[in-house]
């Protein structure tokens, strides 16, 4: 079982994707759209992250199921201390001031 | 099949250091995240200050770098070793743009005393937006996490620039094989990730409020 090789015209097809992401997200900012301005970003920026993690990264070809169990663990314990820490500080007014 | 299990671990390895790595930054992105649901408005107004086009040329910028490195782990996987030195020369280059460009916009901050400590001042932002209340002391807060925030990416950049340093020499060199190209795949990760990094603080730092302002 050896490696698998890429194209490289997947490579230059997802550079073209996140260069198309980066001028829309950029763009998008001047546009009021109320409380969706920061959501479209995000969801902008998980987009290319993922693209980069899954082709770049090889994540979507590799073998290794413990590569991808130590992302998702990662990104799990990432939202833990986001969200708990967020739920915390958004319910007091401690600090707030 | 020793190879292969090399490998693995190597790369399972280099994924465990990214996660810890991810923890590491994930502390500054929940300090982020607590002052801006709480100082808005100097955080929109501070993020309004910094320059949208030198940001989004950077992020152009690290993304032509994360092809050249997919391109050239390619290169490695094939055994080209003429293509692989030249496309780890081209991530450097892109890499020592993305740094010249943040010390210019850093400059920038400098010149418009937007650099929190004693000579910080908010006069500017509060002149140019009167229809905002701008508490200065907030609007440092906002500047302090800026700096610190891509100061520890532009870190882990001259590391990178580092690693690529040393990948480039040992490739002319003709270290790497098909067989073997661990280190020029394990460095890959690396730089993928730090380009990650900089997709989250592109939109987080300099997009945080431009629509106009009623």
């Amino acid at each position: 079982m050896s490696e698998r090789i890429l194209s490289s015209k997947l490579y230059v097809g997802i550079w073209a994707t996140l260069m198309v992401l980066t001028v829309i997200t950029a763009t998008v900012a001047f546009v009021d759209l109320g409380p969706f301005n920061t959501v479209l970003a995000l969801v902008i920026a998980t987009f290319k992250a993922l693209l980069v993690v899954l082709f770049f990264m090889h994540v979507k070809y590799t073998s290794e199921k413990l590569t991808k169990m130590a992302i998702v663990c990662s990104l799990f314990w990432l939202l833990i201390l986001l969200f708990l820490s967020l739920a915390d500080y958004s319910t007091r007014a401690a600090g707030h001031g | 099949m020793d190879v292969e299990q090399q490998r693995n671990a190597a790369s399972l390895g280099m994924w465990v250091f990214l996660g810890t790595e991810v923890m590491f930054f994930g502390g500054m992105f929940c300090a982020y995240l607590i002052y801006r649901y709480w100082y808005y408005p100097e955080f929109a107004a501070g993020s309004r200050s910094l320059d949208i086009w030198l940001g989004t040329t950077n992020t152009a910028v690290l993304i032509c770098s994360s092809l050249t490195v997919a391109l050239g782990v390619r290169a490695a996987q094939m055994g080209k070793r003429r293509l692989l030195v030249l496309l780890l020369l081209l991530t450097l280059v892109f890499g020592l743009a993305f740094l010249g460009i943040k010390a210019v916009e850093w400059h920038d901050k400098f010149v418009e005393h937007h650099v929190p400590g004693a000579s910080f001042s908010a006069e500017d932002l509060i002149q140019a937006y009167p229809q905002i209340h701008i508490d200065p002391a907030r609007t440092q807060i906002y500047f302090s996490l800026y700096f610190a925030m891509t100061g520890l990416h532009a870190l882990h950049m001259i590391i990178g620039v580092g690693i690529f340093c040393y990948l480039t020499y040992y490739s002319w060199k003709g270290r790497y094989t098909p067989q073997y190209h661990t280190p020029v795949e394990i460095g890959g990760l690396y730089w993928h990730f730090v380009d990650i990094i900089w997709i989250y603080l592109f939109p987080l730092l300099y997009l945080i409020d431009r629509k106009p302002l009623k």
